[in-house]
């Protein structure tokens, strides 16, 4: 059980950094500073950085910047990476057209 | 760890948890508790979904408080709550390529207006007016202009910032276990983890798992599960913004405002889906079905590429509406289960009513037809 008040109060106010305007998912340009202030917000998973910044959610769907996200994630919370939560992985593996997806062969009745 | 009573603890950080603790809040009432099962808020139906803020083709007995929602909450939600939960009220077409698709799209409407609603069936050069990048094949389709979307993951997450920032405490992996009367009276929530929580009204807003919560106290609400899954594109270029459906049903969706198409599709088969609820798994069948019918009526898409696929579970009610009541036989508990996948649009306006039954007051619109007891043999 995790009470996030009294987490928010352990990790204190967000505090602005030299690099928090580097960029660290360059697919939906999310940057380390609007990262660290989500998770001043409440968002300590993961899967809520993702919905509320995106972060993770193009292209390359965080197999560039998962590592790195819960690498900022871990040090705003004061905890190690290990205890941080991958995000889900979804089909399709790489990005796939409309038109190929279509082929699998069913649509039997139409 | 802060003290574990309040005035009102919530189970279920979804959606409906979080408005109803920010409405709360927002009245005075900040000595609430929100227990989220998962580790992330919103995990369930509310990031689930298709962001529909729909009135069309609701029930009679829903649709007075989702135009209460559309009406008075939905316009002012992004500034109310400070984030940009990307509402668009540019309507919502509802596709047809028959005849007996252009007759059901009739009644639908029809049936709309006599309770108020603009819903119109209109002809095949209005919708290429409305949106030009539908098919040929499209010979008409219902409109309701008043219809729209949002971000379900960002209203979620917004509504729990701003209830956070209001002093109102969450707590997450708190999966309960049961409830306990005291005296006749609901009163404790006990975890599967064994923390012990009190609280004086307790609601129960934890999607189909409401049932086996409610359940540990006798109240057995008639709910079944069902799996929906969505498909979603890379960025696109900007084509529209209305809602999209078919008369049909085999697609709904719309372009989101990051340019992404987000469309929920079926294949056919879910009903013989057997996979335990904590499961999230999608099926390769389902996102090909959902293209050829998104191809159907979209040719253009046909070269956008996936990028994702996602699937959640929906608490079907067994009479397709939810049940939002107190209960008779347990002084202190509120149910707000059953939304049968569409209690998104609505969050807004359940959330508030839900703040009212707290404090004693008048529901905004009358919602008595919603009770957990409205449920009879039918034989």
């Amino acid at each position: 059980m995790i009470d996030i008040q009294e987490k928010l109060k352990e990790i204190g106010p967000y505090v602005e950094a030299a690099d928090d305007d580097v960029l660290v998912c360059r697919c939906e340009e999310v940057t380390k500073g609007e990262i660290r202030q989500a998770v001043h917000a409440g968002m300590f998973t993961m899967e809520e950085i993702r919905r509320y910044l995106r972060s993770g959610m193009g292209l390359c769907q965080g197999q560039t910047c998962g590592k790195l996200v819960k690498g900022i994630v871990a040090r705003e919370l004061k905890v190690s990476p290990l205890e941080i939560e991958p995000a889900t992985s979804r089909a399709p593996m790489r990005p796939t057209e409309m038109r190929i997806m279509a082929q699998d062969g069913g649509g039997a009745n139409e | 760890m802060s003290k574990m009573t309040a005035d009102v603890i919530i189970i279920g950080g979804g959606v409906n948890g979080c408005a109803t603790a920010y409405y709360l809040a927002k009245q005075g009432i900040t000595d609430v508790i929100v227990l989220e099962a998962n580790k992330s808020v919103g995990h369930g139906g509310s990031s689930r979904n298709g962001g529909g803020v729909r009135q069309s083709g609701r029930d009679m007995r829903e649709l007075p408080y989702a135009m209460y929602a559309v009406n008075n909450m939905w316009p002012t939600l992004s500034e109310e709550l400070g984030v940009d939960v990307e509402y668009y009220q540019r309507g919502n077409l509802r596709l047809g390529k028959t005849d007996a698709h252009i007759a059901k799209l009739e009644g639908m409407a029809s049936k709309s207006r006599e309770l108020g609603l603009n819903m119109n069936v209109v002809d095949a050069k209005t919708v290429k007016e409305i949106c030009p990048y539908l098919s040929d094949e499209v010979i008409g389709a219902s409109w309701c202009p008043t219809d729209g979307h949002a971000n379900p993951m960002l209203t979620t997450l917004a509504y729990y910032k701003r209830a956070l920032e209001m002093g109102v405490r969450f707590f997450t992996d708190a999966k309960v276990k049961k409830l306990e009367k005291v005296k006749g009276k609901l009163r404790k929530v006990i975890l599967e983890s064994g923390e012990v929580f009190e609280g004086e009204t307790i609601i129960v807003a934890a999607g189909y798992e409401s049932r086996y919560i409610a359940r540990t106290v006798g109240v057995d609400v008639p709910l079944f599960k069902y799996f929906e899954e969505a498909l979603v594109t890379e960025m696109q270029p900007h084509m529209f913004d209305i809602m999209l459906g078919t008369a049909d049903a085999d697609f709904y969706g719309h372009q989101a405002q990051h340019g992404s198409f987000v469309f929920g599709s079926d294949s056919g088969l879910e009903d013989g889906i057997d996979m335990d609820i904590d499961e999230l798994k999608t099926s390769s069948l389902t996102v090909s079905a959902g293209c050829r019918a998104i191809m159907g009526y979209i040719p253009l898409l046909a070269n956008a590429k996936i990028v994702r696929t996602w699937g959640g579970w929906i608490d079907m009610c067994h009479d397709g509406v939810p049940v939002i009541s107190k209960v008779d036989e347990v002084p202190g508990m509120i149910l707000a289960c059953g939304f049968t996948g569409h209690g998104f649009g609505t969050a807004p306006a359940v959330g508030l009513m839900l703040s009212q039954m707290v404090m004693g007051k008048e529901t905004v619109v009358d919602i008595s037809a919603l009770s957990y007891d409205r449920f009879k043999s039918v034989r």
